[in-house]
């Protein structure tokens, strides 16, 4: 077949319905794992669909962020990105990410661990003291990854009503206008500059301080403005998504009352469950972020030819089939998971160790906190989030 | 002056297969069945490979010098 021929689908496939994965991934793997598709925003691309694939776009040097800067990349928002780590490739990107990387390990996540818990606890304290019902987006799925990330950063966890509302921007395609859009980020980088004045004048023991520090004793590791970015990326994603899985993760488990039974009976599977839930849940409406093949390159039969934009589908790859056996059930027990529900490579979530722990956290505290835990209205007056990146519940009534 | 050679290890059984080592140094890293191997045990001191060892979410890679100091990551 040449490339005349094929066809060009619309992508996303089809509006996103809870946590449904459009039938059709399945049909590419099989039968197209390269595809052509055409997304709302910007230029033509590939579209890779199974796991080798997929990894292969995301890890492989010969594949570069950096270069979607000068085009038109196909996207689902209006808005283009205009600078951060996601349109850097190595070495470049290797200089900021560094910089953050250690404060991400898993060893100094599990530092965190304790307080996260107590956190969790205070505020189902304070849901149980209130009495059902209670909507759990806003009175634990939101508060928690805010405070962790707050408490990391050196963020004073007060200010949160005001950096939240503006954070949606990162997560926003439609959701807010183009104006908005830009507005919030704006709001939000000049918020970090107060925070980072006042670290220069009183440094304390938070990342905040670190990192004026890094670039004050050795002004070559990043610029000011990178200083600005860096930090108020880690602040907006570093919960949006968290504070989006929290009740994606309760939904699946309230959705499948045997596999929270199982949970409930064995909570030592709360980690290996927070990976399934991972790999389950296509948490992107679509996948973007395209990467720019910088020479020739074969993959899943097709030659991508130097300088094409090919998008890999994390939620496709997470149910490749060679990959994962009966991809589409929900398996607390699967021997190995290797999802990329993070990404992979170079870019792959620098908040992954801390969302697991939260995500841990979160599930272990509401299934063994609430025992009768249950959505307070029928699931299908559940409202669903529209115009984001992301799938996700606007509000989640539960009762216990 | 001659030039200084560092050893690298990965321990496969802490390695999460995340792939950001070979994304960092891609001469000096490539998974293996989705884990992490150094494609040489012995290489030419370089600033991506000690990048990599920093930035491994696991610190699942270890760089020391000649003499055995631990270069990567930090403690």
């Amino acid at each position: 077949m040449t490339d005349t021929q094929r066809v060009v689908h619309a992508y996303p496939f089809s509006p996103p319905d809870r946590f449904k994965l459009d039938p059709f991934y399945a049909e590419l793997r099989r039968r197209e794992p390269l595809t052509r598709v055409r997304m709302p925003y910007g230029e033509e691309a590939w579209l890779a669909t199974r796991y080798a694939d997929v990894r292969t776009v995301l890890g492989d040097a010969r594949f570069s962020r950096a270069a979607s800067a000068d085009r038109d990349e196909p996207r689902i928002s209006p808005r283009k990105l205009e600078a951060g780590l996601l349109l850097m490739d190595p070495p470049e990107h290797t200089r900021l990410r560094r910089l953050v990387a250690k404060a991400f390990t898993a060893r100094r996540v599990e530092q965190l661990r304790p307080r996260t818990h107590e956190v969790a606890n205070e505020l189902v304290d304070r849901m149980i003291t209130a009495g059902p019902p209670a909507d759990l987006v806003e009175r634990f799925a939101t508060p928690l990854p805010i405070t962790v990330i707050c408490e990391l950063l050196g963020v004073p966890v007060e200010d949160q009503d005001r950096f939240h509302v503006w954070s949606e921007a990162v997560v926003s395609t439609t959701s807010l206008s183009v104006e908005q859009i830009a507005g919030y980020i704006q709001n939000l980088f000049a918020y970090m500059r107060g925070l980072i004045a006042e670290r220069r004048r009183e440094p304390t023991e938070d990342l905040i301080s670190a990192l004026v520090r890094a670039r004050d004793e050795d002004d070559s590791r990043l610029t000011e403005d990178e200083l600005v970015r860096l930090l108020t990326g880690l602040l907006a994603a570093g919960h949006e998504t968290t504070v989006t899985q929290i009740p994606n993760f309760t939904y699946v488990l309230l959705t499948n009352p045997d596999k929270l039974a199982e949970l409930r009976a064995d909570p030592d599977l709360v980690p290996a469950a927070v990976e399934e839930l991972m790999r389950y849940v296509p948490l992107g409406v679509a996948s973007s972020f395209a990467r720019y093949a910088t020479e020739d390159v074969e993959l899943g039969g097709v030659l991508v030819r130097a300088g094409e934009p090919v998008i890999g589908s994390l939620s496709s790859a997470n149910r490749d089939e060679e990959v994962f056996p009966d991809p589409d059930s929900l398996d607390f027990r699967r021997s190995t998971n290797p999802h990329i529900g993070f990404g992979h490579g170079a870019h792959h979530c620098i908040g992954a160790q801390l969302a697991r722990m939260e995500l841990q956290v979160a599930i272990d505290v509401l299934v063994r906190r609430f025992p009768q835990l249950r959505f307070a209205v029928p699931e299908k007056e559940l409202e669903w989030k529209s115009g984001m990146l992301v799938r996700g519940l606007k509000r989640m009534p539960v009762a216990w | 002056m001659v030039s200084d050679h560092w050893r690298i290890s990965v321990d496969g059984d802490t390695c999460i297969g995340a792939g950001i080592c070979a994304g960092t140094a891609p001469a000096a890293f490539r998974l293996v069945n989705g884990v992490s191997t150094p494609i040489h045990e012995t290489v030419d001191a370089d600033d991506a490979v000690r990048a990599a060892a920093e930035s491994c979410p696991v610190e699942a890679i270890t760089v020391r010098d000649r003499k055995g100091a631990v270069i990567a990551p930090e403690p």
